[in-house]
């Protein structure tokens, strides 16, 4: 990562950590995960309970939908890190990493229902223009979508945005395919807490 | 309705403590950068990319910024900010559009 201290600034518990995280999984710790862990009471402590309560607390939408829309968001910032962990996790979730590809290849052609297609196109307004209307969401509304569905997508989208950012700004480092694969059998298991 | 939602109290939470709690950059430099406003060059340049095209930052931005005299640590704080920052406005501008679409669904 570009800043030294997101590289080597942790204290000796955590470094110990990461070293039985690589030694029992075989794989590094990834940076998304390290940066958590530097200075939580900073960042991490919250960022980790925002993000948790966002991806995997109480929602209509199921775990899938939500690491679909974060590999979503994160392909309209274009941030690559965050597009390989959570395209691998919604495929995991999902079991159908064809139709997370799709997605991504093509919102509007993608075999997914209308609720969901709705909503992912209007996070992805949101992320690119910084704005959407009152008529944007009337038509996610019309699809069927609930209001308290479109907030859980906002948090979702307010997560990621936020991630994103990190992950372009400080340089996480990309994974292989079966590091990211990892990872996503880990977010499924544990969440982000 | 909105004060019962958790994941929006959790993000009031973060975005809490980013500006408030003590910090090795100032708390009136953490809010510049949350809103990306008022920072002089180059810390500016690093932070606008940061809320607007995170993509484009390279390496050079961030030995700028070090260079004119942060510190890793602000360093680490204020882009922490500004990324926060341009999420809430983001949240924000959802939510506002909900209430007035279903505000106005419930007048109609």
């Amino acid at each position: 990562m570009r800043l030294d201290v997101l590289n080597h600034g942790y204290r000796p518990g955590t470094k110990l950590l990461f070293a039985l995280i690589r030694l029992f999984s075989g794989h590094p710790v990834p940076d998304a995960a390290k940066v958590v862990f530097y200075r939580p009471d900073f960042y991490g402590n919250r960022a980790k309970e925002f993000t948790h309560e966002a991806m995997r607390g109480p929602s209509a939408w199921s775990v899938g939908d939500r690491e679909l829309m974060a590999a979503y968001v994160s392909k309209v910032n274009g941030t690559a890190f965050c597009i390989g962990a959570h395209t691998a996790t919604a495929g995991q979730a999902y079991q159908d990493q064809a139709r997370v590809a799709a997605v991504l290849a093509d919102l509007e052609s993608a075999p997914i229902a209308e609720p969901l297609r709705v909503t992912l196109r209007m996070l992805g307004k949101l992320t690119r223009e910084g704005k959407v209307g009152a008529g944007d969401m009337r038509e996610v509304l019309a699809a069927g979508v609930s209001p308290q569905q479109v907030r859980d997508a906002l948090a979702v989208c307010a997560a990621f945005n936020t991630t994103d950012r990190l992950a372009d700004a400080f340089g996480f480092e990309l994974l292989s395919l079966e590091g990211f694969e990892a990872g996503a059998k880990y977010l499924l298991k544990r969440g982000y807490r | 309705m909105l004060d019962g939602d958790k994941k929006r109290a959790a993000h009031r939470a973060l975005v809490d403590r980013v500006l408030h709690v003590e910090g090795k950059a100032s708390a009136e430099q953490r809010a510049r950068a949350f809103n990306n406003n008022g920072l002089s060059p180059p810390l500016d340049r690093l932070i606008d990319k940061v809320v607007d095209r995170p993509a484009q930052i390279t390496d050079a931005d961030l030995a700028a910024a070090k260079a004119a005299g942060c510190t890793e640590d602000q360093l680490f704080e204020l882009v922490i900010c500004a990324a926060v920052g341009q999420s809430a406005r983001l949240y924000e501008a959802g939510l506002a559009a909900l209430a007035e679409a279903t505000a106005a669904g419930e007048a109609g």
